[in-house]
């Protein structure tokens, strides 16, 4: 899975990092979305893609 | 122009927990559909969650609500944020520009770091309670200190004018109120903070109304009003959709109490946080629906909305459709429902998010493990719900337990 984040986008919902933690984290200043693995390991992949979909700014793009 | 006809909007509700049931009907039959509001307009009334989340995801539908065909919630609200206008009211750029401004405060690290502090505030609530034995008022008691202290830390608003704003709050958010009222008593809060920030402004504490004073209003990025108008929505914001989910969320679960034993009895939080997640979407208390305007003709769920048209969201509807949810009136803690739209959708998603599931997750974590007898002190035909509320609730909840002092 790749997994990609659009920073301009983001509203810092803050519901990625809640969910995968390991795979979103946020900028200290804003709270902007940053990407601490864009290719996470398989069994993520259920996290990852919730975390796409409950994104409300719609800023994470999954490719399998 | 409607060409059957046209319901009322807000609808009744039947039973106290479910929204009302012309919403599962309309749901059903015709989810993008007009409706009748206070002023004669017609706005487009939006049930179904897949078309909520296309108009709150499309920033061709306007949330400033000095755009004509913009479908007010009452006469006041109009006035008020007519008058006062912060960014909750704004599109793109203007509300990422404000709103950026405040992310930093409620990011889920930062949120977590209170953790520690909002349990205390819990723990010492609870401790007053059982000192003074029951019965007591759930709401005045604990549902409303406990936000209300948080977001009091948390903007640097001293607690001991506690009756002051809560008093302003509710007139603001009561649907009854006079256009004028609501206007007199939104100006009398504003300046209440507006001498706050001159304090502040002489002498800057670690908080987050000194915080913008430094970074905003001596850079000249904002204005001592416009700070006052941000400060206003976050003192409102921050003390009255949480103590309502606080207390409503108490009274469902007393009514279900083979999901109250359950979280009474885990210490994981994951369920915890799970409960926190089914509670918002079963109780979805924003339910005047969230508000936008047409800025271009767009299609939703095959109906076209014109430019200048009205459109309501009516999140208490889409957080019941059963094509996501399934059997959605069945309260469930073990449901995924973490998809649920009680905060909104989109840019103007709510921003205190994190802070209010931290505060739900810790209340109902300890609540039901340190009061394990707490139950209702009134049926349900006597406690006073907050119909008359923009933010639904209960005005009163009379608990109480088993005496054990």
């Amino acid at each position: 899975m790749k997994v990609t984040v659009d920073q301009d986008k983001c509203i810092a919902s803050g519901q990625c990092v809640l969910l995968a933690p390991e795979v979103f984290d946020q900028r200290d200043e804003d709270g902007v979305v940053v990407l601490r693995d864009a290719e996470p390991p398989t069994e993520l992949n259920d996290v990852v893609g919730e975390a796409a979909q409950v994104c409300p700014s719609m800023a994470i793009s999954v490719e399998e | 122009m409607p060409d059957t006809h046209v319901p009322a909007y807000p609808m009744q509700r039947d039973c106290p927990f479910d929204p009302p049931p012309e919403l599962s009907r309309l749901r059903a039959e015709r989810p993008v559909s007009r409706v009748l509001l206070w002023d004669g307009s017609h706005p487009w009334l939006i049930t179904e969650y897949a078309d909520q989340r296309a108009v709150l995801g499309d920033r061709r539908f306007s949330a400033d609500v000095r755009k004509p065909g913009y479908p007010h919630v009452t006469a006041a609200s109009a006035a008020r944020r007519r008058h006062s206008r912060s960014f909750i009211s704004m599109d793109e750029p203007e509300h990422g520009r404000y709103r950026r401004m405040l992310t930093s405060t409620f990011r889920i690290k930062r949120v977590e770091e209170l953790r520690p502090r909002i349990q205390r505030i819990v723990d010492g609530l609870i401790d007053d309670m059982l000192a003074a034995g029951p019965p007591t008022d759930l709401v005045s008691a604990f549902a409303l200190p406990v936000p209300s202290l948080v977001i009091c830390e948390l903007l640097g608003v001293p607690y001991a004018d506690h009756d002051f704003f809560q008093r302003c709050s509710r007139v603001i958010i009561n649907s009854t109120t006079e256009p004028e009222q609501a206007v007199a008593t939104s100006d009398e809060l504003r300046a209440y903070l507006t001498n706050l920030l001159d304090q502040k402004n002489a002498a800057p504490e670690d908080d987050l109304l000194s915080r913008l004073v430094v970074e905003q209003l001596r850079t000249g990025e904002m204005t001592r009003s416009q700070i006052a108008d941000m400060a206003v929505l976050l003192l409102i914001a921050g003390h009255e959709t949480t103590a309502n989910m606080i207390a409503l969320g108490t009274l469902a679960l007393l009514h279900h109490p083979d999901q109250l034993a359950e979280l009474r009895a885990t210490d994981d939080p994951k369920l915890i946080a799970s409960a926190v997640e089914e509670l918002l979407r079963y109780l979805n208390i924003v339910h005047s629906g969230r508000r936008r305007v047409a800025t271009e003709d767009v299609e939703i769920g095959g109906q076209l909305i014109r430019a200048g048209e009205g459109v309501i969201v009516a999140t208490d509807s889409g957080n019941r459709d059963e094509k996501v949810f399934p059997d959605p009136d069945t309260l469930d803690i073990h449901r995924e429902a973490r998809r649920h739209v009680a905060f909104g959708y989109g840019v103007h998603q709510c921003l205190g998010q994190p802070l209010a599931r931290v505060e739900l997750q810790v209340v109902y974590g300890t609540l039901y493990r340190r009061i394990p007898t707490l139950r209702p002190a009134a049926g349900l035909a006597e406690i006073p719900f907050k119909h008359d509320m923009l933010v639904y609730g209960v005005h009163e909840l009379p608990v109480t337990w088993e005496d054990s002092r």
